[in-house]
């Protein structure tokens, strides 16, 4: 992975230097609450319900297991002993002190870590593939591109008070498991006719209140002029963007008001002016490339013939194997992903004991490094195949291995009214509800893959409106309400949900799944995916029963 | 009033008019309204002639004239407006301005450094305060990854 050299170190620090400074200014009374607000912003702090909430960035997901190790360590010291992790590969501290938050930067930047863009208007941590470089199918890694983006925007001083967040996503295959289309610029590499590789670049994608999914811009972009086309899309959303209504100044507007052909006008034009000089070289590309190279896999790995005996002798390994791994490009590698959504713990969210474990495999098992996956789930990428089982045995010590990966358990969901202040609804309190409902993993693995995201409120932080069951909380006199959305999707085929009817009260909301889900089974053709059926038969049928039983 | 021109605390004496206030001998600055309104008597005014710009003003249309100012003062009315960071960027970098950039309104400490490195060179703030930490905010950090007016070259042509 990407080693921090002087430069960048320098910076790490000098910012740790400078939030102390405005920290000790507002505790001094020497900045209004109102002015210190963006710069916490700016730090990853917010104030939440509770107590304020720390988003440490983790840039395109991926952890050293030294980093791992200090994420324990600090969610030890300085807060309640877990952490949440995000739909933007981030992690959450739900408790820091508003005062400690220095010290916690400070031990940040001592592994290579920070919270810069990680909040604040200003251009966003960028996320990307959790199987980028080990994927048979990619075209080329993304990750050197992520790392020069977030070099690129990491202190941008004309970027950094823009209308409203910004937020990019790069992947390297045609599957989409970072929700590009949802971002305000999603990059695709792709290969031209010429069999050159460069980028396919989207723009104006977005959820929140007003879900939009992701116009191209450019069906193909040079990758020397990668930064130079970046910048040129920010300067025009800069200067064009509303500043008049915060629901409103996202660069998805911008697009929809204006159109997506005038905006390609002006950022191909703003772009002409400063291709050249923006120029990436060869030179720093190879430098960033040099972090990435492929690690010396071991290609006798395929051999070992014990993971194919212990799937025949242990019938739960077995299955942890089929639901919670993935095939790696080396035969004989597997990517094994690590369930956040035990039902015992909110979904996203690991103690700080689960952390070291965590940090103990990887370097035991798969070359020390961790990621986060857009789905709130983390990811040992370089398991041979006969450490599996030796790997599982630890997970399922320590309530890792639920093997409920992309099931209906497998739940997308923000913090909720437990937590957040903007929020009109609990959603982790359901997710458990649910949870304890479909225990039966048999009965999930007949239902295939169903992605369910439920959020607390219209901001949408679970991206209920991509949801193939989008569960939305809202607020209907003082009691909480929750609308159902079906056939959303934030993949390659990419589509908004569509609305099932009038919110169900609280208590409904279980059964309603379950309702939806007997609908499935009785119009599926054979193993369709649930996406694929609602896509097929439409939302009638569904809207139909839930509306008779409730 | 005092402002931070270049570094330094210095006396200013540039008078902002309004639209309907009447043209004085001295230095003065005008809205873009005025400016294109009154080009002709303003070009012979006795005084120096500066621009006061907001991010809503279409900065593309003053270009031929920017040879007429030798101050051009940028508003930040609040201090979330970021528009006017791409106007100074693009006054340096595309159209070579090089006379005095000033920032004015809503101006926090820790926007200097930004500010700075997009080409504003003088800071007209309601209060400046804490004169220590404001010069110390020019510093808060030694480099930046990004091509700038001060330092032309992306950090990547300098590793």
């Amino acid at each position: 992975m990407y080693q921090y050299d002087q430069y960048d170190q320098t910076m790490i620090d000098q910012r740790v230097t400078q939030y102390r400074d405005q920290t000790r200014r507002f505790l001094a009374g020497e900045l209004t609450a109102d002015q210190f607000r963006p710069l916490r912003l700016m730090n990853g702090l917010y104030i939440q319900i509770h107590a304020p909430m720390l988003r440490v960035a983790i840039p395109y997901g991926l952890m050293s297991s030294k980093q791992v190790r200090k994420i324990a360590d600090i969610s030890r010291r300085y807060d309640k002993g877990y952490v949440h992790f995000t739909t933007r590969q981030n992690f959450q501290l739900n408790w820091p002190a508003l005062e400690t938050v220095p010290d916690i930067l400070a031990e940040l930047a001592s592994v290579q870590m920070h919270a810069i863009q990680s909040s604040g208007n200003c251009i966003r941590n960028t996320t990307s593939d959790q199987l980028a470089g080990v994927n048979a199918s990619e075209i080329e890694d993304p990750r050197p591109w992520c790392e020069i983006i977030r070099q690129w925007s990491t202190f941008h001083p004309e970027f950094a008070y823009l209308p409203r967040k910004f937020k990019i996503a790069v992947i390297g295959n045609h599957d989409d498991r970072a929700a590009t289309k949802l971002h305000d610029i999603g990059l695709h590499l792709v290969k031209n006719h010429e069999g050159e590789i460069g980028f396919e670049v989207l723009v104006g994608g977005g959820l929140g209140r007003t879900p939009i999914i992701g116009q191209q811009i450019r069906p193909f972009l040079e990758k020397k002029d990668l930064l130079s086309y970046l910048e040129a899309i920010l300067r025009v959303y800069n200067r064009l963007g509303r500043r008049d209504n915060k629901y409103k100044a996202r660069i998805k507007i911008t697009v929809r008001e204006h159109g997506i052909d005038h905006i390609r006008e002006l950022v191909e034009a703003e772009w002409v002016q400063i291709r050249e000089q923006l120029k990436l070289d060869e030179k720093e590309i190879d430098r960033v490339k040099q972090c990435f190279t492929e690690p010396d896999y071991d290609l006798a790995a395929v051999s070992d013939k014990s993971f194919d005996q212990m799937q025949v002798e242990d019938a739960t390994f077995s299955r942890w194997v089929k639901q919670n791994t993935v095939d790696h490009k080396i035969t004989g590698y597997k990517v094994a992903y690590i369930s956040l959504k035990s039902p015992q713990s909110p979904p996203g969210d690991v103690s700080a004991e689960q952390l070291d474990i965590i940090a103990d495999l990887a370097d035991e098992f798969s070359l020390g490094e961790v990621r986060s996956t857009h789905d709130q789930n983390l990811v040992l990428t370089d398991v041979k195949q006969g450490d599996l089982y030796a790997l599982w045995l630890h997970l399922e010590a320590d309530n890792l291995a639920t093997a409920n990966i992309n099931t209906l358990t497998d739940m997308i969901c923000c913090p909720g009214l437990d937590f957040c202040s903007l929020a009109n609804a609990t959603s982790i309190p359901l997710a458990k509800e649910i949870n304890e409902r479909f225990d039966d993993l048999d009965y999930l693995y007949d239902l295939g893959d169903i992605k369910i995201k439920m959020s607390g409120c219209m901001n949408g932080c679970a991206h209920q409106s991509v949801g193939h069951i989008g569960i939305l909380g809202v607020d209907k006199k003082g009691e909480e309400w929750y609308q159902f959305t079906l056939g959303g999707s934030s993949e390659a085929d990419a589509s908004l949900g569509l609305r099932l009817g009038r919110a169900i009260p609280k208590d409904q909301v279980v059964n309603t799944v379950a309702t939806l889900l007997d609908v499935f089974k009785e119009c599926r053709q054979d193993d369709e995916a649930f996406l694929a059926t609602v896509r097929r038969v439409g939302i009638d049928p569904f809207k139909e029963r839930v509306y008779a039983d409730n | 009033m005092q402002i931070i021109k270049d570094r330094q605390i210095v006396e200013d004496n540039w008078l902002h008019l309004d639209d309907e206030a009447e043209l004085v001998v001295g230095d003065v600055t005008v809205s873009i309204t005025r400016w294109q309104a009154e080009h002709e008597t303003l070009v012979k005014h006795n005084g120096g002639l500066g621009l006061r710009l907001s991010g809503s003003d279409p900065l593309e249309e003053i270009i031929p004239d920017l040879a007429s100012f030798s101050l051009i003062v940028l508003i930040f009315p609040v201090f979330v407006d970021g528009r006017c960071y791409s106007f100074a960027r693009l006054l340096r970098d595309r159209y070579g301005y090089e006379g005095e950039i000033r920032a004015q309104g809503d101006i926090l400490y820790d926007q200097l450094f930004y500010m700075t490195q997009c080409g504003i060179n003088s800071f007209e703030m309601a209060n400046i305060g804490n004169i220590t930490e404001v010069m110390s905010a020019f510093d808060d950090f030694s480099e930046s990854y990004q091509a700038t007016v001060l330092k032309p070259e992306p950090l990547y042509r300098r590793r």
